[in-house]
């Protein structure tokens, strides 16, 4: 089914109280970010860094996905490879069944979103309990993250202290932040001991060492993958990176774009399950990495720089577009610019093709990108795709066919903007969709053209005399 | 993306091409006369071939790139000589100087598109870094609003340019309106494609211009002041608003022709 975007925006522009929190908090991680990188050769010098080693590790992608697997192997991870969002979630609940898990916390992971892992489980009675606060109201309000890293940054407190009185037994409307993160962490830590198994993504995973590294903030994520006796993490292939030195530049470059943190409070470094004589730990680790479309993406040299992201958001912080509408009118589950590269791959550009036109193309995305992915270049590539399709639209495809003729014709063009100019009084006042909003842009008496020749022509006239 | 200063060289140029674009050629084209004089009152001969259209850039954009690479390639035939180009347009100067090398990629132009590319200067970056050009102010104390386009800022990383010739003018104070950086939602094909979202953008780009207080909008690209413009008559909230080279050129003109 084609997934509407037009429709889905101009829904999102006519609310206002969104529109109002968007723009709040786009504003808000926008300074952050500014403050976090106070010197601006340092940060080129960076994102040249982090762009670098992502590339190489590109570069060597099945090589090193085939070290990752044996060195996990080696530390007692067992590896588990999926090429489609079903495998994955199958392998994760045939896992969870070898258990006998009736509980699943959940730390944030968007490759869980992609592959609609909660929704898998609970059609199976297995209870998949989101543990990120943010993700907790989403999951509580039964909407889907509205932005990868802040899942419920479409509400605001109000709204949420609403939907807690709502869905929460015995509490009570309250406008403060404190009493209600104290709400969520009271619910989350009881079912983090009742749980049987936590599931997790992963930010970087270390080929050389088998590690997975998990950056996170409110300590759930720690919780999800140390109390249940089975952690379950699952992340996209293109997560992996060669070497533990390629980590801290890509940390620093991560939540200082994502957040504005020079570092994040939690940082996990998983590198087995526990060991003889260890207090703490799962005593199973899973890894499921997931393909969907990512090694079709690894084929086009130009579309692979998609794969290089590191998931930190600022992209869409960003984004004039996303910051007016918000991640749910993209429809997807990744929204935003990078949402526009990676849904039309991922999905195809008969479903998704619609999104990559939401995009006025000011580079704003990829000026900020940590890694250096040029999104914009790779949006415009995907509507080349698009408009190579057989089912692209007759309309658009005879609008440039024309526009060809007057302009590759000289004459004609000359033909064109002197008939413009002579019916200037006539040129059309409604020019539907641009007058809805603005007057029409009227042509002027003469051309550049007509100009520069009685201009070359005066001075011709004055050299003579 | 930008340029970095040092790679300029200072010779000042005898001749010069100057590519008109097809909006100021059909709705501006006293935009395209200022910058002009602007360059040949700097002892610059300015050589303007009448057989240029567009850059190609709107169906490029699009990802129509048969239809670019037809008429980019004309373009290309007619400014063959080795002398600079200058665009009074941050966006159809990008389009040349950074995506004719990569709309012309696999094509037997391919060498002639990345030559034709070095030469390329937007307007304000050709008076500021090659010409060198000072300005003194004949006009009386007025609040402008600069807004640069998203290529001059990002492509051609220009901004600075363009203000620093606002700034030699003695009688003009230079606003900076909220979210200077943010896109006004033009983006071309982007405001017919997306109206919604294009006006949406303006109205927020429009309502903090206005609240600087100025009384006067300028800026290098005629696109961005095609969508403000209009939607402020549209809204008349009346503004004046111009081609920053007609600006620049009115404000150091003298007595009879100033403002």
């Amino acid at each position: 089914m084609k997934n509407h975007f037009r429709e889905q925006a101009v829904n999102a522009l006519a609310d206002t109280e969104l529109r109002d929190n968007f723009r709040g908090a786009m504003d808000f991680l926008r300074d952050k970010r500014l403050s976090a990188f106070p010197d601006s050769d340092e940060l080129s010098e960076l994102r040249t860094h982090g762009h670098q080693i992502k590339a190489k590790s590109l570069s060597r992608l099945p090589e090193l996905l085939e070290q990752l697997e044996a060195n996990c192997i080696k530390n007692g991870i067992q590896v588990h490879w999926a090429e489609t969002p079903e495998q994955a979630c199958e392998i994760i609940h045939s896992v969870i069944k070898k258990h006998d898990g009736k509980l699943a916390v959940k730390g944030k992971s968007m490759v869980s979103e992609e592959i609609a892992l909660n929704h898998y489980l609970e059609a199976r009675g297995i209870e998949s309990l989101e543990s990120d606060m943010g993700e907790y109201i989403v999951q509580l309000a039964d909407e889907t993250p509205s932005h990868i890293i802040m899942p419920a940054i479409h509400k605001n407190k109000e709204q949420i202290a609403h939907l807690f009185e709502d869905k929460i037994e015995d509490v009570k409307y309250t406008e403060s932040v404190d009493e209600l993160i104290g709400t969520g962490r009271r619910i989350l830590r009881e079912k983090f001991f009742e749980a049987d198994i936590g599931i997790s993504g992963v930010n970087f995973a270390v080929a050389e060492t088998g590690t997975l590294c998990l950056v996170e903030n409110e300590g759930n994520g720690r919780m999800c993958t140390t109390v249940p006796p089975v952690h379950i993490a699952i992340t996209g292939i293109e997560k992996v990176v060669e070497k533990l030195s390629d980590i801290p530049p890509l940390l620093s470059l991560l939540t200082r774009s994502a957040t504005g943190q020079n570092i994040s409070t939690y940082f996990n470094m998983i590198s087995s399950p526990r060991k003889e004589g260890e207090k703490d730990g799962p005593e199973e680790v899973h890894l499921v990495l997931l393909d969907n479309g990512r090694s079709k993406m690894f084929q086009d040299e130009t579309l692979q720089q998609t794969l290089r992201c590191i998931r930190c958001g600022a992209c869409m912080n960003h984004c004039p577009v996303y910051s007016r509408i918000g991640g749910h009118a993209y429809g997807t589950v990744y929204p935003g610019p990078i949402g526009q590269v990676v849904m039309p791959q991922i999905e195809g550009l008969d479903k998704q093709g619609e999104m990559t036109e939401g995009c006025s193309l000011n580079g704003a995305c990829g000026e900020v990108c940590p890694v250096e992915i040029p999104l914009p270049k790779l949006i415009r590539k995907l509507r080349e795709q698009k408009s190579a399709r057989p089912s692209r639209q007759g309309k658009e495809v005879f609008a440039w066919a024309i526009w060809k003729k007057i302009y590759g014709i000289p004459f004609l063009y000359k033909c064109f903007t002197y008939a413009a100019t002579r019916f200037r009084h006539v040129s059309p006042k409604s020019i539907s969709p641009w007058t809805d909003y603005r007057t029409a842009p009227k042509p002027a008496p003469k051309t550049l053209h007509e100009l520069m020749l009685e201009k070359e022509r005066l001075t011709k006239m004055q050299r003579i005399k | 993306m930008s340029t970095k200063n040092n790679s300029y060289k200072t010779n000042k140029p005898k001749q010069i091409y100057f590519f008109g674009t097809c909006l100021i050629d059909l709705f501006y084209p006293e935009a395209g006369l200022s910058a002009i004089e602007l360059i040949e009152r700097e002892g610059v001969e300015v050589l303007f071939p009448q057989q240029q259209t567009c850059c190609g850039q709107p169906p490029f954009n699009s990802g129509y790139n048969h239809e670019a690479i037809d008429v980019a390639a004309k373009q290309i035939e007619l400014f063959s000589k080795p002398i600079p180009i200058v665009v009074p347009s941050g966006s159809c100067a990008g389009m040349m100087k950074h995506h004719y090398p990569e709309l012309f990629a696999n094509h037997p132009m391919h060498s002639k598109a990345v030559k034709l590319s070095t030469r390329v200067y937007e307007l304000t970056e050709f008076l500021v870094r090659i010409l060198g050009i000072s300005l003194v102010d004949k006009g009386k104390p007025i609040k402008v609003v600069m807004h640069t386009s998203c290529s001059a800022r990002r492509e051609m990383g220009v901004t600075e340019d363009g203000l620093s010739l606002l700034r030699q003018l003695k009688q003009v104070e230079v606003c900076e309106p909220e979210r200077a950086a943010e896109c006004c939602g033009f983006g071309g094909t982007f405001a017919i494609k997306q109206p919604e979202i294009s006006a949406a953008m303006a109205e927020d780009k429009c309502k903090a211009i206005m609240q600087t207080g100025a009384s006067q909008l300028v800026s290098g690209d005629c696109g961005c002041l095609m969508n403000l413009g209009g939607m402020m008559e549209k809204n008349k909230q009346f503004i004046c608003n111009e081609h920053l080279a007609d600006f620049l050129l009115k404000r150091t003109q003298t007595n009879e022709k100033s403002l």
